[in-house]
């Protein structure tokens, strides 16, 4: 809006207000209640101040989990965590932009059939195949390894045609140039095409990282051993079922561990990422 | 350097009852560090033709020599050519230097004799302080230089130009002419420039070769072309404005086209009698457009008049008469000079 009137600011800012405390007031609990005595967090109402229970509850979990779900401690559940949205994020780029490049830049028989196999697979979501390759994946014995949480989740139709669309805009004479420059294909896609897509990669990295580290039916399947649990696995483990007595300040505390990694991402890259989009460099 | 030969060569597209024939067969033979310049109109074939020597199209038929060596197969980078392309093209993630030193890391040139060649490349072109530049931060004149300089530094024997100036302004567009002309009478390296623009084309061609629907109508000098055009399609393209080509002149033969120019029509007591449409001052010089008063009455006749000339009224009659050396004569039919 280019209008300056005291009523719209007004209202704008109103409106960007409520809807942040609509989004943080949740974390803000969870923070709190990660900060309490397992009987501070059952009151009712629970207090909205935090406690002083933070470093007791966060050394809990890290290194011990919880005392009545799953006792495995947080710590290398973070680190799995970090492995598997690691591990994805750069495989799928690293798959999607070549194949990006594929079939772009090189012409070969059935070059459209594959776009198009490429594309109807973004049709697929992991939970519709899930079950064959459940299958596939136990049949390699691949269950209960970094190989089985990560290699499913690879391939990427989705950045394999953002990759093809900013390539489309890369414009042609840039390839000739580059071929009368006497570039090989490998050597225009490395010297040329990967840095003008550093951008488009850095984007693409935060999504996909978030995307990893968020997985949450998959590892729930494949992992039994408790050394292979993700953070968010972690979480669930820690909820006991029945009449036993769940102790959220704990779960509370794996929660806020859980989202942090992510957050960080996306602060870290928000620079790149924005710089991305307001630099036109073809 | 090295001279370039063109032999029957034709462009088509597809294959078989489908295929679109864009080149129709073009013979030149352009010798060791000649300027060519290729003008046509949009669409006349003049760019693919470059693009087949660069090696960036393949060749349907015929053969390209560049030095002795057929290139029909060889890869752009093994023909020892350069490339200026019409949005230069360059690399915009690099500096001025490391654009201009692209090619010659990729063959792998000692550091030391790349700096020496693109810092000599800089100094030509006036580049020197912009080196650690990116394209982004050069104005559009200067990444035409870079474009340029990237060409010069590979010491090729033969630089293609494609239109490396429609995207520059009036002004800067005239200097750069003459810093191209400048940087050939130096370096001496045989040049094909491909241009739409035929003052680009009269101004830099040592030869010139005029397209047409991917026919060359005219391979000659500038001169040979403006004064002894091969076809109407050159006697309309060349020149500003075109020749009169006349089916209705007084004496003229049925079966032929009478060509003559508005300069070498001159107002006189008797001759072809035209109305006049209109007048257009150009500054130093008039134009006076007529048309006949007998046949079709459709023929315009255009007449070019020094300033200092009487003004004729519209509407008057006048009669001109052309310089009987200056007239051509063409086939109607076939549009060839006679």
């Amino acid at each position: 809006m280019v209008e300056r009137r005291p009523l719209l600011t007004f209202l704008t800012h109103a409106g960007l207000i409520l809807g942040i405390i609509v989004i943080a007031f949740p974390l803000y609990v969870t923070f709190v209640a990660s900060t309490l005595t397992l009987e501070q967090v059952l009151e009712v109402p629970m207090r909205l101040l935090p406690g002083d229970q933070f470093w007791a509850n966060y050394a809990q979990v890290l290194g011990a989990g919880s005392t009545r779900g799953s006792s495995a401690p947080v710590a290398p559940m973070m680190l799995n965590s970090l492995i598997m949205a690691l591990v994805i994020a750069v495989g799928k780029i690293a798959i999607s932009i070549i194949s990006a490049f594929a079939i772009v830049y090189f012409r070969f028989p059935l070059r459209n059939f594959f776009f198009w196999m490429i594309f109807v697979t973004l049709m697929l979501p992991v939970e519709v195949r899930i079950i064959p390759t459940y299958k596939v994946v136990a049949d390699l014995g691949m269950l209960d390894s970094y190989a089985g949480l990560t290699l499913p989740l690879i391939a990427s139709a989705t950045a394999t045609f953002l990759f093809r669309q900013f390539f489309l805009t890369v414009p042609d004479e840039l390839a000739e140039a580059a071929r009368m420059d006497g570039a090989g294909p490998m050597r225009f896609f490395f010297d040329v095409l990967l840095p003008l897509s550093s951008t488009t990669i850095a984007a693409l990295f935060v999504i996909q990282f978030i995307y990893g580290w968020n997985q949450y039916l998959w590892p729930l399947l494949i992992t039994n051993d408790e050394s292979m649990y993700t953070a968010v696995i972690g979480i669930k483990r820690m909820i006991v079922g029945g009449d036993a007595l769940t102790e959220w300040n704990l779960v509370m505390a794996t929660a806020i561990l859980a989202m942090l990694p992510p957050a960080l991402v996306v602060l870290l890259m928000q620079k790149w990422f924005v710089k991305g989009l307001v630099d036109t460099e073809k | 350097m090295a001279s370039v030969q063109l032999k029957n060569v034709v462009k088509r597209y597809g294959r078989g009852k489908t295929s679109n024939q864009v080149i129709h067969g073009v013979n030149a033979e352009i010798r060791d560090g000649e300027f060519i310049v290729i003008v046509g109109p949009s669409g006349c074939g003049k760019s693919t033709l470059l693009r087949m020597v660069a090696g960036l199209e393949e060749i349907s038929d015929g053969e390209i020599l560049i030095g002795d060596k057929v290139v029909n197969q060889m890869e752009p980078a093994d023909r020892d050519i350069a490339m200026v392309f019409q949005n230069y093209a360059l690399y915009p993630h690099m500096t001025v230097f490391d654009n201009m030193a692209y090619a010659l890391k990729i063959a792998k040139v000692p550091v030391s004799e790349i700096k020496t060649r693109v810092d000599k490349a800089a100094g030509i072109l006036e580049l020197a302080p912009y080196l650690a530049r990116k394209p982004r931060e050069l104005s559009g004149g200067q990444r035409q230089r870079v474009a340029m300089g990237r060409a010069i530094v590979r010491q090729p024997q033969v630089f293609l130009f494609d239109e490396p100036l429609s995207n520059l302004d009036a002004k800067l567009r005239a200097q750069t002419r003459l810093e191209i002309q400048k940087l050939h009478r130096e370096l001496g390296i045989t040049s094909l420039f491909v241009t739409h623009d035929q003052v680009e084309a009269m101004t830099l061609a040592q030869r010139m070769i005029v397209m047409n629907g991917g026919v060359m109508e005219q391979f000659g000098t500038p001169e040979e072309v403006y004064t002894r055009p091969a076809t109407t399609f050159v006697a309309s393209f060349i020149g500003s404005p075109p020749m009169n080509l006349l089916r209705d002149a007084p004496d003229a033969r049925a079966d032929t086209i009478v060509g003559i120019r508005p300069e070498h029509l001159d107002i006189t007591e008797t001759g072809w009698a035209l109305r006049v449409e209109a007048v257009e001052m150009l500054g130093a010089e008039r134009l006076v457009y007529g048309r006949w008063s007998h046949g079709t009455g459709q023929e315009m006749v255009i007449i070019r008049t020094e300033e200092a000339d009487a003004v004729p009224a519209i509407g008057a009659t006048i009669h001109v008469t052309p310089r009987p050396d200056r007239l051509h004569a063409f086939d109607a039919k076939t549009g060839k000079r006679l």
